[in-house]
């Protein structure tokens, strides 16, 4: 498995929650979309919390790929020699 | 239910745009039948862990801890909380590393390694039918979820088409997106999704859950809210601790430690250090669930019951009549779980259920769905829908992936075809990913002609009882004593089996209908509930298989103990490199533990 999961993972949850976020800041002089919510504006707060989680994940994800692709350069460069 | 804005559809697209090109993108890894089942055992552990953890979290377990968070209250953390962690812990423990060792494919390619060819083809079978009847199931359910909710009605044109059609295309677009998930990607795919869902499930429910005890009151809110809404305040002191923590134990033991749709994740991990550690990690994240699963139906059950009202007022003069229109369902249900009807295609429609003295039946299942509309806003309510559609998909997919190996392992390659070649097997897992797909599909399809189906959570505690415990017997004692033999687990797994058949055969819970309640045989014993009923029949069958495997091995002859090696838990190989390599899981484990019975004291 070439690819380190982590990538697409933080990447989709910072998209969530960029989209969250922004429909949480649009909507924000329209307290009666929030009634069931009592009032707090949800979705601003959990897209924050969403899309931090996200790049964090991201973050963590580009390491492991970045050792996923030394790995693979690394047994590449063996079977190279190994054919000579 | 308001309908889904057009932001709650982007969030579902997104969730599945990047599972599905997850897929796509594993896709050239994958040469034959061993990358297919069993994602060429590469996978790092922390990622067998999650999506071991995701793969006990389908939409059965998912809807099935809220049911009995609202039908059973507090009680219900320990049994799932402890109840599992136990055996999980114990799985991981001792038993991973006889299953990594074996190097068997699957659990019954273990059994066939350990005993003998027929002792795994009967669990296979077993195997087979318990995982079908459960993405049929999950599907069933999942369907009638989502007709109840509304969710797909403004796609299906729901007017046109009728309620059963939405029905039957509610279960059949989870059903394509299975498909084309485990057929892209097999199990490595399977096990990105899981991961993925996980996620999406925890940022999907925990703001529910948050907004949900505001809404209570907070913790002691929530308390308080439960005792007034079960009538009498039971004060569950240590003592309903330790029989729901027994009662999980009995019951799922055999699940947590035998089924294949989980231990195909640790199995996928690169090394048995990893593959140990799967099932810690896993036991790990499920102490946290009650919080997260099982709070939102002791909120369900605990708010106040919709009734029809009218409110009258008068704005300049004019005098206007507000008539809030509750259905008869919701009406007579508790909280916001409404009673059961006998249609699922349309939950408010059809005739309310009883019991034999007359009082409505709750649909316990409703619990968690039906808080998603109660208090969480556009946008957040596409999330809690994503992570609904998630554990369905990915429930299903773990399961699929896991009849794919046993199917193409176990039957095709040892009985129907001997000698396959790999391309001859990966071709197989693909043709039965799609019958087993279909079959389930329209099994769930057909459950909608059944009348008075049992509640969800009676369904689960059956097959824990029926097919799980059975099993369980025969992995202990082959993995844990060297004298047992093949002919005894043969025969031991048949007198587990028919055990169980027989005690649910000739018990019925007191006020249930015969049928698949119990009872098909003749009734002889009335238990109190179905709970009851079926820890018995899950002691029954283990007992009954421990006897028998015990005494037909004592009369046959067991094998040699050089061929056990690497079989047997006292005949593993160590490394002799790292003497105390155990040490860290073992301090891991502990604390696991240790955490597992505080959350179950807090839900005291």
């Amino acid at each position: 498995m070439n690819l380190d999961l982590r990538l697409p993972l933080g990447l989709m949850l910072s998209i969530t929650g960029i989209i969250l976020l922004s429909f949480g800041l649009a909507t924000r002089a329209r307290p009666e979309l929030f009634s069931r919510s009592f009032g707090i504006n949800a979705d601003q707060w959990w897209g924050w919390v969403v899309f931090l989680v996200g790049l964090i994940v991201v973050g963590i994800g580009r390491r492991g790929q970045g050792r996923i692709e030394l790995r693979k350069q690394g047994q590449t460069a063996a079977g190279r020699a190994k054919k000579r | 239910m308001p309908n889904l804005a057009a932001i709650d559809w982007m969030i579902v697209l997104i969730y599945f745009f990047f599972a599905i090109s997850v897929a796509i993108s594993l896709r050239q890894f994958i040469a034959g039948a061993g990358d297919f089942l069993l994602a060429g055992r590469a996978l790092p552990a922390w990622l067998c862990g999650l999506a071991f953890a995701a793969a006990s979290l389908g939409s059965l377990e998912l809807l099935g801890m809220g049911a009995a968070g609202a039908r059973y209250g507090f009680a219900s953390a320990s049994f799932f909380g402890l109840g599992s962690v136990v055996p999980l812990l114990f799985a991981g423990w001792f038993m991973m590393p006889v299953y990594y060792s074996s190097n068997a494919r699957s659990a019954p390619g273990y059994l066939g390694l350990r005993f003998d060819g027929k002792t795994r083809a009967l669990n296979a079978v077993l195997f087979l039918a318990v995982s079908i009847l459960y993405a049929a199931l999950s599907f069933y359910e999942m369907a009638r979820i989502f007709a109840a909710l509304g969710v797909f009605n403004v796609i299906f044109h729901a007017q046109t088409i009728g309620s059963q059609g939405v029905f039957i295309l509610s279960v059949a677009l989870p059903a394509a997106i299975v498909l084309v998930v485990v057929l892209l990607g097999g199990l490595g795919a399977t096990m990105y999704a899981q991961v993925m869902q996980f996620f999406i499930l925890v940022a999907g429910f925990l703001p529910m859950v948050l907004l949900g005890l505001k809404q209570v009151g907070g913790w002691s809110g929530l308390k308080s809210s439960f005792a007034y809404a079960a009538g009498h305040a039971p004060a569950p002191g240590l003592g309903t601790l330790a029989i729901a923590t027994g009662v999980g134990i009995v019951l799922t033991a055999g699940f947590w430690c035998t089924d294949f749709s989980l231990l195909q994740t640790a199995l996928a991990a690169e090394n048995a250090a990893a593959a140990r550690r799967a099932p810690l990690i896993a036991a790990g994240v499920r102490v946290l669930l009650p919080f997260l699963l099982i709070v939102p139906g002791i909120v369900a059950i605990g708010l106040p019951t919709p009734h029809t009202s009218m409110v009258v007022r008068t704005d300049n003069g004019a005098i206007y009549h507000e008539i809030d229109v509750v259905p008869h369902p919701a009406e007579l249900g508790q909280g916001v779980v409404p009673a059961r009807t006998s249609s699922a295609a349309d939950p408010m429609g059809g005739n309310i259920l009883s019991d034999a003295h007359g009082h409505p039946l709750l649909d316990y299942a409703m619990a968690t769905p039906n808080l998603l509309p109660y208090n969480l806003p556009t946008g957040l309510i596409g999330l809690a829908i994503t992570a609904l559609l998630a554990c369905l998909t990915g429930g299903v997919a773990a399961r699929i992936a896991a009849v794919n190996t046993i199917f193409t392992c176990d039957l095709y390659e040892t009985h129907l075809r001997k000698g396959s070649g790999e391309k001859d097997d990966l071709g197989m897992a693909r043709w039965t990913c799609v019958a087993a797909v279909i079959l389930s599909a329209g099994l769930a399809c057909a459950a909608l002609r059944v009348p008075n189906m049992p509640g969800l959570l009676e369904l689960l505690a059956l097959a824990f009882a029926v097919f799980y415990a059975p099993m369980l017997a025969t992995f202990l004692l082959g993995m844990f004593w060297k004298r047992a033999t093949g002919h005894g687990a043969f025969a031991g797994l048949i007198a587990g089996f028919a055990a169980a058949l027989a005690h649910y055969g000739l018990t019925l819970p007191a006020n249930a209908v015969r049928g698949i309640a119990g009872g098909w045989i003749v009734v002889l014993h009335h238990p109190p509930n179905a709970l009851r009923q079926n820890v018995g029949t899950a002691l029954c069958a283990i007992l009954a298989n421990l006897a028998v495997t015990g005494i037909v091995s004592l009369f046959t002859s067991s094998r040699p103990e050089p061929e056990l090696a690497g079989l047997v838990y006292s005949l593993i190989p160590v490394d002799p490199a790292k003497p105390s390599g155990a040490r860290r899981p073992a301090i891991f484990a502990a604390i696991v533990l240790l955490a597992a019975i505080a959350v179950s004291l807090i839900f005291l």
